[in-house]
């Protein structure tokens, strides 16, 4: 039996839950006792590099791979050993998967008509799906006629059709050029946020699942080191791994003592999971440096890169550190490499950990 | 393209056909020549084609016998190939090895080696022709195998029959539905050029002793020669036509995107 019949009645979706799940190809732990536990309708998005398990989760949950232990719970249903073909589940993936021999519409109606619904109801709800992911006046067309964005979005409007318990995506922009990227990815937020669909989001992009998640969750060698809402894993990152992995980063040497470090003459507050006391290495973030243009100043600028609205200012301290700057353009104009420059450090919370 | 490319292009073109044409225009005017040393035409060595009884059986027997092969060539070996890629993909170079072998081996060393097996096969299930059935599949073996290899390779089976089972397809619906539509060129191709290969066999079945189409026509050949030739050329062409028609459907398949 499957389990559509609970996701049908709810708005808000089944919440997920991953129980120590290990994943072992040979000797390469693919999970490591991942725990992991979604909220009814939540939209959790798992990054990481390539090679770190979220795609092995990810699997684990559609059922297209088998967990050599833990279990996987959906609704406190243990759904471990059921086979993906009876898990109701809705897929995007990375690869364009529209079968090319259907019409588009068919491809919308395919799980509806594995369940039997008459070809009326089919047509009506391939329509409204369409409609949805505005595609509405595509149905009649073939997968090699669209777009590569098009494409995804008739995959998720057919994922999305069978009204399934939870939605996964596998990386599904990958394939599409950035403009298309951000515009789809933007949708899929709030295509979720309309149907209320518990989704499990798949990227390697920290861009994307910050913009689009409720809460993000990095994973590193098989494990979840932090989940937490964007804002706050960006702000708060628990690990240096995680600081890495969500921003570029700064690592400039710093004091620390009774909770304040002192980064290139600074006062600033260090965040929970740094070191108590003695010196490390502080984790600045670009937009927390500023450098104004000064005889007086410590620093001297190595190169200036200008990304339209904002610039990347590389500086050498005279102490030896090596420090990346964001600024809004404006700020960043008439700087030349060799000018001396002052660097002062935004008294934003920062990590620091044993260097 | 220059004029002189293209009359270059012409020529060749034109040696190509009449070197294909003639000999089938020769065997054409020869098969209707009139008996002994008589002028005119007649057409008795192709009414023959339905009247004499040996012939009539043999062209039955090559028929079915095409057909069969090429049944059973696509319900072993289509499922075979779909579920080694998607299941035991390690597999693969073996079914590839296994497949390729019939070509490496020449057929008089088959027989030698089948007739053996054949003693069995004709106690057990009779001295029927179509027993050969048996062999022929193996024979075509190298050549369908290429034909869905490559309808395989041009689409995403991995990918596809992830997206349908994670709709609700088990795997019977996943090979049935999705797979087997996107592959059908393939597999087509694959029956062709079985058809193609049983109607134009002659070791197997002769040292074998089975009168399939070849055996006869090579049997008239000795008698009848006129009969013999108007039967070669019915099965050249029928041959062609499907040839033909298999090129027409690869060049009218839709491109992939």
């Amino acid at each position: 039996m499957t389990v559509a019949a609970a996701s049908s009645s709810t708005d808000r979706g089944l919440a997920v839950h991953f129980q120590s799940i290990s994943r072992l190809y040979g000797a390469t732990r693919a999970l490591d006792e991942l725990e992991l536990a979604i909220e009814p309708g939540e939209l959790v998005a798992l990054l990481g590099p390539s090679g770190c398990g979220k795609t092995t989760a990810l699997r684990i949950l559609a059922g297209l791979d088998t967990a050599t232990s833990g279990t996987v719970l959906v609704g406190g249903r243990d759904i471990t050993r059921v086979p993906a073909n009876k898990r109701d589940m809705g897929m995007v993936f990375q690869a364009y998967s529209l079968f090319p021999h259907l019409t588009v519409a068919d491809n919308v109606a395919f799980g509806l008509r594995l369940r039997g619904s008459s070809s009326t109801a089919r047509r009506a709800r391939a329509r409204e799906m369409l409609e949805l992911v505005g595609l509405g006046q595509q149905g009649s067309r073939y997968a090699n006629e669209l777009s590569g964005g098009q494409q995804q979005r008739v995959a998720l409007a057919r994922a999305l059709a069978v009204e399934p318990t939870v939605l996964l995506l596998d990386e599904p922009l990958s394939a599409l050029d950035a403009k298309v990227r951000v515009q789809l990815r933007d949708e899929i937020r709030r295509i979720q946020l309309e149907v209320g669909t518990t989704t499990l989001f798949v990227t390697h992009d920290q861009e994307e699942a910050l913009a689009v998640a409720d809460r993000v969750g990095v994973m590193n060698a098989g494990r979840l080191e932090q989940i937490a809402p964007p804002a706050e894993l960006y702000e708060r990152p628990a690990s240096p791994f995680v600081a890495e992995f969500v921003g570029l980063h700064n690592k400039v040497s710093a004091v620390v003592s009774s909770g304040v470090a002192t980064v290139l003459g600074a006062s600033v507050p260090a965040i929970q999971g740094s070191i108590t006391s003695g010196s490390g290495v502080a984790m600045v973030r670009p937009e927390s440096v500023s450098v104004a243009p000064s005889e007086t100043g410590a620093a001297s600028v190595v190169s200036v890169g200008f990304l339209g609205p904002i610039s990347r200012v590389h500086v050498v301290t005279d102490a030896g550190d090596t420090l990346m700057a964001q600024l809004p353009s404006s700020l960043a104009v008439g700087l030349a490499p060799q000018d001396r420059v002052e660097v002062t450090i935004a008294p934003t919370p920062v990590l620091v950990v044993a260097g | 393209m220059s004029g002189a490319a293209r009359l270059g292009r012409g020529a060749a073109l034109a040696l190509f056909a009449l070197y294909f044409a003639l000999p089938l225009l020769s065997m054409l005017d020869f098969s209707t020549r009139a008996k002994g040393d008589a002028v005119g035409r007649t057409g008795q060595a192709w009414a023959n084609l339905f009247q004499d009884e040996d012939l009539r059986a043999a062209i039955i027997t090559s028929l079915l016998l095409a057909l069969f092969t090429a049944v059973a060539m696509v319900v072993l070996l289509v499922p075979t190939m779909i579920w080694v890629r998607l299941r035991v993909p390690k597999a693969s170079r073996l079914i590839e090895f296994l497949c390729l072998l019939p070509l490496t081996i020449p057929a008089l060393v088959i027989v030698v080696g089948i007739a053996n097996v054949y003693s069995w096969v004709t106690y057990l299930l009779g001295d029927s022709g179509l027993t050969l059935t048996f062999a022929y599949v193996v024979l075509v073996l190298p050549y369908a195998y290429r034909s869905i290899d490559t309808a395989l390779s041009a689409v995403d089976v991995g990918t596809l029959a992830e997206a349908a089972r994670s709709l609700g397809a088990g795997w019977v619906r996943v090979i049935v539905s999705v797979i087997l539509p996107n592959i059908a060129q393939g597999v087509l191709g694959a029956a062709f050029v079985s058809v193609a290969l049983v109607l134009g066999e002659y070791v197997f079945a002769s040292l074998l002793h089975f009168d399939t189409l070849p055996v006869e026509i090579a049997l008239l050949g000795k008698s009848d020669a006129k009969t013999a030739v108007a039967a070669s050329l019915a099965s050249l062409i029928f041959a062609s036509v499907l040839l033909i028609g298999l090129s027409f459907l690869h060049r009218h398949r839709r491109s992939p995107s």
